[in-house]
């Protein structure tokens, strides 16, 4: 067992997506337990589903110095940084702790394979990419950090990670190795992922994707909902802010079972929870609130169902936010790591829209309705492809 | 204060003219002249035969070398966690879903795309042997096998056992030819272990180079010329150290702007 670790201060964090942009219209929505997921509007070739779409990034390029890492998942990110003032936030970072001294480490699952895609339908007669496609960086997983790094100028370590579904919940504890071993003094973490061809066949043809506005932990669930957002935090070490909300623990594992389903006893959830909660110094009982993966798939739900049931107290709340953002993929983790921090500072927990009947695996935690609590510590699951595992625990500012 | 002391238990390598550690190894100290312009479809030991035969070229190419440093640091790979660094991920899984996507959505295979997943090549390593440890799939683009030395020598530091990396690319295939310059496969493995003073294998010590380092060379000119051909052969740099019988110091790109410096104490 991993031995705990000093907790990191949550200096700022922010989320944009169909649920609304910045963190005062996702709490909102949350609150007013109201979707963001819409009809499929964005396939040319009709796919009946429900997505959770950002509104206004086909008018909304990055900046012009930009111009060569143009794509709606730059877009996407362009937009996030720019609420709740995170933009700011990063750059006044960089400038006290210098260039090199703050990393930045971000998840995404497709990156800019949009506008890979966009240059296959739009090849020249030679077979090759037309000359607007012709930026190799743009077609790298790596184009998303990239572009952030370039906005923020830093010159330290800047890495993408791409676990799936996974992605931007382990960025935190690769950056938190960062800071406690050293080569950074701060960390500029998220992810963003965006709606594209790819994720939305892909998991059509894996016959994952749900014909109705996705119903997690509902008996009668019948798949995902695919959703895009992006979403940031910065790290410190705690004396950096005392009052500020706290990353106590973080946690990662294998599956080793298969490529697409997770394992049916959720061997690797419960490694990844185990080990988050020793990092943290937390028994299971320490948590309140639990924001389940609940990708409303059967094989994920009934999984983590079981495991939440069996490992946590019957008090603690947990429920699955995807039916107000949709299943935000590379995206997820921060996006959930953000509305667990939203759950922690203003004292209530959101219950799980758009689902009527629990599995019969769930246990008493799971909340369907929205309720006010104050939460002292979250925890929050994300599962990917490949088995690939990350569970966070946050927790409420001054704490030892 | 930030540096980090490891040690290299294993090596793994497969590139053109460069099947194995050995052979690498003896061409960078100068042995001979590897012939860099052919190279046989990998076939990794570990990897069940079916996936053998239908695994995407990425799976194949880092089971291939993370096999061989495993193999030589006489470790289980189901203990290590994994590192795997892939500036570009599967380029003909990526072709295949977009020249698709562009024709026929609806005919998407279930399987390509799960494959698509940057860390197909781990899932597949992590199952084939039954790892649970921690396993992540980075890119740092151009600079990613700097970024992948530095993430598993901090998750060595962290967990303070030994961890698997692989850090691999593919050819460019189709379209894609048109803006990604690789024309050849190259996947390079490293075990390593936090320095202990009763450790074996080579000492290799990490830091941030100097404001004004800039990234080293490999000797050789059939090096430097693979180095061009796949972002992945910049670990040829940090290997050609290994081999030598002689301490080194290289510094090697972990991004823009940013170097480690590298000593290698054999």
């Amino acid at each position: 067992m991993p031995t705990p670790i000093p907790p990191l201060a949550v200096t700022a964090h922010t989320a944009t997506s169909a649920a609304g942009s910045g963190l005062a219209a996702l709490a909102q929505a949350l609150r007013e337990r109201r979707s963001g997921l819409r009809s499929n509007d964005f396939t040319a070739t009709p796919l009946p589903c429900w997505i959770g779409r950002v509104d206004g990034l086909e008018q909304a390029p990055v900046p012009a110095e930009f111009a060569g890492l143009d794509c709606r998942n730059n877009r996407l990110a362009w937009a996030g940084l720019n609420q709740d003032g995170f933009l700011d936030a990063a750059r006044t970072l960089v400038e006290r702790h210098g260039s090199d001294r703050v990393a930045v480490v971000l998840g995404t699952s497709t990156g800019s394979i949009g506008a890979t895609e966009q240059a296959y339908r739009e090849l020249k007669p030679d077979g090759g990419f037309a000359r607007a496609y012709r930026n190799f960086l743009l077609h790298s997983p790596h184009s998303l950090t990239a572009f952030v790094q370039r906005v923020l100028g830093t010159t330290g370590p800047a890495c993408t990670v791409a676990t799936a579904c996974s992605s931007s919940a382990k960025v935190f504890a690769q950056a938190e190795r960062l800071i406690r071993l050293g080569w950074a003094d701060a960390a500029v973490v998220g992810g963003v992922d965006t709606l594209c061809g790819s994720v939305l066949f892909g998991f059509n043809a894996l016959q994952l994707v749900s014909d109705e506005p996705c119903r997690p932990f509902d008996a009668d669930r019948r798949g995902i909902s695919i959703g895009e957002a992006a979403g940031f935090a910065l790290l410190e070490r705690a004396a950096a802010a005392p009052g500020a909300p706290r990353l106590l623990g973080w946690g990662e594992s294998s599956d080793a079972h298969h490529m697409s389903s997770p394992h049916p006893q959720g061997l690797g959830a419960r490694l990844a929870i185990a080990d988050a909660l020793a990092r943290a110094g937390l028994d299971a009982a320490a948590v309140d609130y639990i924001n389940l993966h609940g990708t409303a798939t059967l094989a994920n739900d009934a999984m983590e169902a079981a495991v939440v049931a069996e490992l946590f107290a019957p008090s603690a709340r947990a429920s699955s936010t995807k039916g107000w953002t949709g299943h935000t993929l590379g995206a997820a983790g921060i996006v959930e790591a953000v509305i667990s921090l939203i759950a922690l500072e203003q004292g209530f927990v959101p219950g799980t829209l758009n689902s009527a009947q629990p599995d019969p695996a769930c246990g008493p935690q799971l909340a369907l309705d929205n309720e006010d609590r104050a939460p002292q510590v979250a925890l929050s699951s994300s599962f990917g492809f490949g088995g690939n595992n990350a569970v966070l625990v946050f927790g409420q500012g001054g704490r030892a | 204060m930030s540096a980090v002391a490891l040690r290299v238990l294993g090596v793994g390598v497969y590139a053109p003219g460069l099947p194995d550690w050995p052979t690498a190894a003896a061409a960078l100290r100068g042995g001979h002249q590897p012939d860099t312009t052919t190279l046989p479809r990998p076939s990794p030991p570990l990897l069940p035969a079916a996936e053998r035969r239908r695994a995407p070229e990425t799976v194949l190419y880092a089971a291939q070398a993370a096999a061989e440093a495993c193999a030589q640091a006489g470790l289980d790979p189901a203990v290590l966690p994994c590192i795997f660094a892939s500036a570009q991920g599967d380029i003909a899984i990526n072709d295949y879903m977009c020249a698709t996507l562009a024709s026929a959505p609806l005919e998407l295979s279930p399987t390509k795309f799960h494959n698509s997943v940057h860390n197909a090549a781990v899932g597949y390593w992590s199952i084939a042997t039954g790892c649970r440890a921690a396993s992540t799939a980075i890119s740092a683009w151009t600079s990613n096998f700097g970024n992948g030395l530095l993430e598993a020598a901090l998750q060595a530091a962290d967990c303070a056992a030994p961890v698997l990396l692989s850090v691999y690319d593919t050819a460019a295939v189709g379209a894609l030819q048109s803006v990604i310059p690789f024309d050849c496969g190259f996947a390079a493995a490293l075990v390593l272990a936090p320095d202990a003073p009763d450790g074996r294998g080579a000492r290799l010590r990490l830091q941030p180079a100097a404001a004004q380092a800039i990234a080293g060379e490999p000797e050789a000119d059939w090096a430097c010329a693979l180095r061009r051909r796949n972002a992945s052969a910049d670990a040829l740099l940090l290997l050609q150290a290994l081999a030598g019988a002689q301490p080194a110091c290289v510094d090697i790109a972990a991004g823009p702007d940013f170097l480690l410096a590298a000593e290698v104490r054999p």
